[in-house]
């Protein structure tokens, strides 16, 4: 029920957050969806997810907010609504229409089935020794998809110091 | 704006950095080192270290934070802190696999030293995620303000 709520709640934000002329209410608006995410994992009850949803949503709202926005940002505008109102109608369609197939082989929600997760919820604790769960899956048994993770935050690192640094940005003056 | 020696927010907003910013560096601590233990881990915890961090570029002005860590720093933590957790990855290999939890004695659960690598993993993300968010950070706000100019 709560869940329900939540996702209204959420649907609503994000379309304000499309619809809104201000900027700065549109980023606000964004946020307000990341918590209303943060609040379905908790209700979910995955707290780990839950904690880092909330902070990286704090910390992508500052950098929205802080570094990136400026006034004279410029809007499109064009008189082409029949033509981009027509493609997202016939995404829409494509996606309900895939959608319906898709979902039926789906399991019922909270129904795992998978065998490989019921062994380890069964042999971390006495394999790896750590009381949280989570970390023993994503640190131990996983590990080779965090290192894939910890790549990635690389090479983002790595592409936005490269863009913005100093030096290119002077000679192309 | 008013007087061009006073960067930052005003008085109110410092003295409440001031009093609130090392403890939001120690809860993120807390949640890397209690990864293993209760809810977090390294990613959560990292973040929440860039946050104390950025908490003070944004009171305080740029140069007091970039004063206590500067981008060259961040940038040489982040790298540090893929590479220890790669090193961790690679010496499971002398034992056999990529991963090995290579503690014999691993500890006994609920303890604060048990669970083997898992703890210095938790360490190494940390290290890479809290100085790379906030190399991103001092980036774009330095960006920012060459535009301005």
């Amino acid at each position: 029920m709560e869940l329900h709520i939540l996702l209204l709640f959420m649907i609503f934000a994000a379309v304000v957050a499309v619809e809104v002329e201000d900027l700065l209410s549109s980023v606000i608006a964004v946020g307000a969806v990341g918590l209303g995410l943060s609040l379905a994992f908790l209700i979910l009850k995955a707290p780990d997810l839950a904690i880092t949803q909330l902070v990286v949503e704090i910390l992508c709202l500052i950098i929205l907010i802080r570094a990136t926005i400026n006034k004279d940002l410029p809007l499109i505008r064009d008189g082409r609504w029949f033509f981009n109102t027509f493609s997202t109608l016939l995404f829409i369609a494509c996606l309900l229409i895939f959608a319906y197939f898709a979902f039926q082989e789906l399991p019922v929600f909270g129904a795992p089935i998978m065998k490989v997760a019921t062994q380890y919820i069964q042999q971390g604790l006495e394999k790896t020794g750590a009381a949280n769960i989570v970390a023993a899956i994503i640190l131990d048994f996983r590990g080779y998809d965090t290192l894939g993770e910890a790549t990635i935050l690389f090479t983002a690192v790595m592409g936005v110091l490269a863009i913005i640094r100093k030096v290119g940005r002077i000679n192309a003056k | 704006m008013r007087n061009n020696k006073e960067v930052g927010m005003t008085v109110i907003v410092k003295t409440i950095t001031r009093l609130t910013v090392g403890l939001i560096l120690l809860y993120g601590i807390y949640i890397v080192l209690h990864g293993h233990l209760s809810p977090g881990g390294g990613f959560a915890g990292g973040v929440i270290i860039a946050l104390s961090f950025i908490h003070l570029m944004l009171a305080f002005g740029r140069e007091v934070a970039l004063k206590k860590l500067s981008q060259a720093a961040a940038s040489i933590l982040e790298s540090l802190g893929g590479i220890i957790f790669l090193s961790i990855a690679l010496i499971g290999l002398v034992g056999g696999y990529f991963f090995l939890n290579f503690f014999l004695h691993k500890g006994k659960p609920f303890d604060l030293f048990s669970a083997g690598i898992i703890p210095l993993c938790n360490i190494a993300i940390s290290l890479k995620v809290g100085a790379g968010l906030f190399a991103i950070f001092a980036a774009l706000i330095l960006f920012k303000g060459q535009g301005e100019e």
